[in-house]
């Protein structure tokens, strides 16, 4: 570098430099309102408004369970097959959510990240948290069905539920970290997240019994199987909410709280994975948007 | 090197041989990409925008940046809003910046005009004290009175507009960066925001202006900075500064 440079640069800071995710914390007022404003213009100009939070949820419940619990039977090969499609359906749901939106959120704040800097990590973050919420009326409703049938919670399935919801919080930050920010270069990103979705549907346990995809794929299959992050948080939330439900014997998987904890380190990885490519990318965004 | 921060003791902002150059991609999708490569086309272009610029601009100075369509004004301002990194070279701010640049663009069409004050203001760096404490004087500025409640997308332009800037001229901050948004408003209203940035500036606040308006310019700079095709060719009073852009602007 040549030219004068000032002797003492005490006091000055280098515009446009940010401490990624941590600063999201020294943001937390900006980020309470733009968690608010997701909330608040969701359903904005609808009459029913956050009842669609509740209505979606259940016609999804009502199609599923018509055709694979009673045109499918499966009714009859897992027992409480209501409460435990149901307790899948969620999990996927608050995954799905949360993670095309994070991906769509960089792109959809385009005159916010364009024209003020700001730690940009607020906004996949921000959606993400805006999803929990979204989450949180399915979780009631689960919770008022599980009552209904007589639900027995243990302290350990209860921590289940949590780690489960846990875990796919981080993952679907990390993974909207990483598509979040290559979707500003390439909106191809966006579509690639709905495959990745429409994967993470069907290949998770939710409508279906982890036992049918043991009795029929050789065991080193089911173990990269149950290693998927998404397997693990379903079979956390069926652990917490359907098996305290139902009186029959079943067969739980054999790792299910180490395949859990490795699924919460894997998704932290993604997490600092996302948060990488992020950081990498960044400095793009305000030109290529 | 500049002579007027010498005198006023420790600068605000400190810009050191600069450099930012675009990469012009001419494909948008893996696929245009992945073909244009099979093709060995080029998948880019490098345009400079700023090359080797310096200057270093002192508490309370209000500085123009001056020069024709595509000098790189904006492209300055946004490197020192740190929207924009530079390629090469340095620049340091001291102090809380805030950018008067399009104002309203964090303003959301379904939320009220209160929600709007608050949610801009947080972007836009304030605390929730802030805001409490300014509420009033923003919305008196704004003269949006009882409309405060109403979505903002039921709003005439000029109320937009006006409450946007009223949010953004009341955010505390040591340095503001202002880009054309005083093209706003009708006559009555620029006047006022006028005022307003003239009396921020005898506050002391340093201030960096990009305008195509050259007598607002002239009023309210000292100093001007011009900027060709991305190099400093003038930094100086603010009249000779005007001066040399039309004069060269002429000659070409």
């Amino acid at each position: 570098m040549t030219g004068s440079q000032p002797t003492d640069v005490a006091g000055f800071s280098v515009p446009g430099r940010s401490r990624g995710l941590l600063d999201v914390f020294g943001y937390r007022y900006l980020l309470r309102l733009l968690v608010r404003k997701g909330i608040l213009t969701r359903y904005h100009g609808s009459v029913l408004g956050w009842t669609w939070s509740y209505v979606k949820p259940a016609a999804q419940f009502i199609v599923f369970y018509l055709v694979f619990g009673i045109f499918l039977d499966l009714n009859r090969g897992i027992p409480g097959f209501p409460v435990y499609l149901f307790s899948g359906i969620i999990v996927i749901n608050l995954f799905n959510e949360a993670f095309s939106n994070a991906t769509k959120s960089i792109v959809d704040n385009a005159p916010l990240v364009k024209k003020i800097f700001l730690p940009r990590e607020l906004f996949p973050v921000a959606t993400v948290i805006v999803a929990f919420v979204h989450f949180l009326p399915q979780v009631l409703i689960l919770l008022l069905v599980c009552l209904w049938v007589g639900w027995a919670p243990t302290w350990i399935g209860i921590a289940g539920i949590l780690l489960g919801a846990l875990i796919v919080v981080i993952i679907s930050t990390g993974l909207g970290l990483l598509f979040g920010a290559v979707n500003v270069s390439f909106r191809d990103a966006q579509n690639f997240v709905e495959l990745v979705l429409l994967f993470a549907t069907w290949t998770s346990p939710v409508l279906y019994s982890w036992t049918m995809v043991r009795d029929t794929v050789p065991a080193w299959v089911l173990e990269i199987y149950m290693l998927n992050p998404l397997t693990a948080a379903v079979e956390l939330f069926h652990e917490g909410f359907w098996l305290p439900t139902i009186s029959e014997a079943v067969e739980r998987p054999d790792s299910l709280w180490l395949n859990a904890f490795l699924a919460l380190g894997l998704a932290i990885v993604l997490l600092f994975v996302g948060q990488f490519a992020f950081r990498r990318l960044e400095g793009r965004f305000a030109q290529d948007l | 090197m500049p002579k007027t921060s010498e005198l006023t003791g420790v600068p605000r902002i400190v810009v050191n041989d600069i450099r930012k150059t675009f990469v012009l991609r001419h494909t948008h999708s893996f696929k245009e990409a992945f073909i244009a490569w099979l093709r060995r086309k080029k998948l880019t272009t490098v345009f400079s925008a700023l090359d080797d610029v310096s200057f270093t601009i002192g508490e309370g100075e209000s500085v123009a940046l001056l020069g024709y369509n595509g000098s790189g004004k904006s492209t300055l301002l946004k490197l020192i809003s740190g929207v924009l990194r530079p390629n090469g070279g340095m620049v340091l701010t001291r102090g809380r910046v805030a950018g008067l640049i399009e104002v309203g663009a964090g303003f959301h069409p379904d939320l009220s005009g209160r929600e709007n004050v608050y949610l801009n203001a947080a972007i836009l760096g304030m605390t929730r004290k802030e805001v409490d404490a300014n509420f009033d004087r923003i919305v008196e500025f704004a003269e949006i009175g009882e409309f405060i409640d109403t979505e903002v997308k039921h709003y005439s332009s000029g109320m937009f507009v006006r409450l946007a800037f009223s949010v953004a001229i009341h955010t505390e901050l040591d340095i503001l960066l202002v880009d054309e948004v005083l093209a706003v408003g009708d006559a009555p209203f620029r006047e006022k925001c006028k005022a307003k940035i003239a009396e921020l500036s005898s506050q002391n606040k340093t201030m960096l202006v990009v305008s195509h308006d050259l007598d607002m310019v002239a009023e309210l700079c000292q100093r001007g900075i011009v900027l060709e095709r991305g190099r400093k060719v003038y930094d100086g009073d603010v009249k000779t500064a005007i001066g040399e852009m039309i004069s060269r602007g002429s000659s070409k």
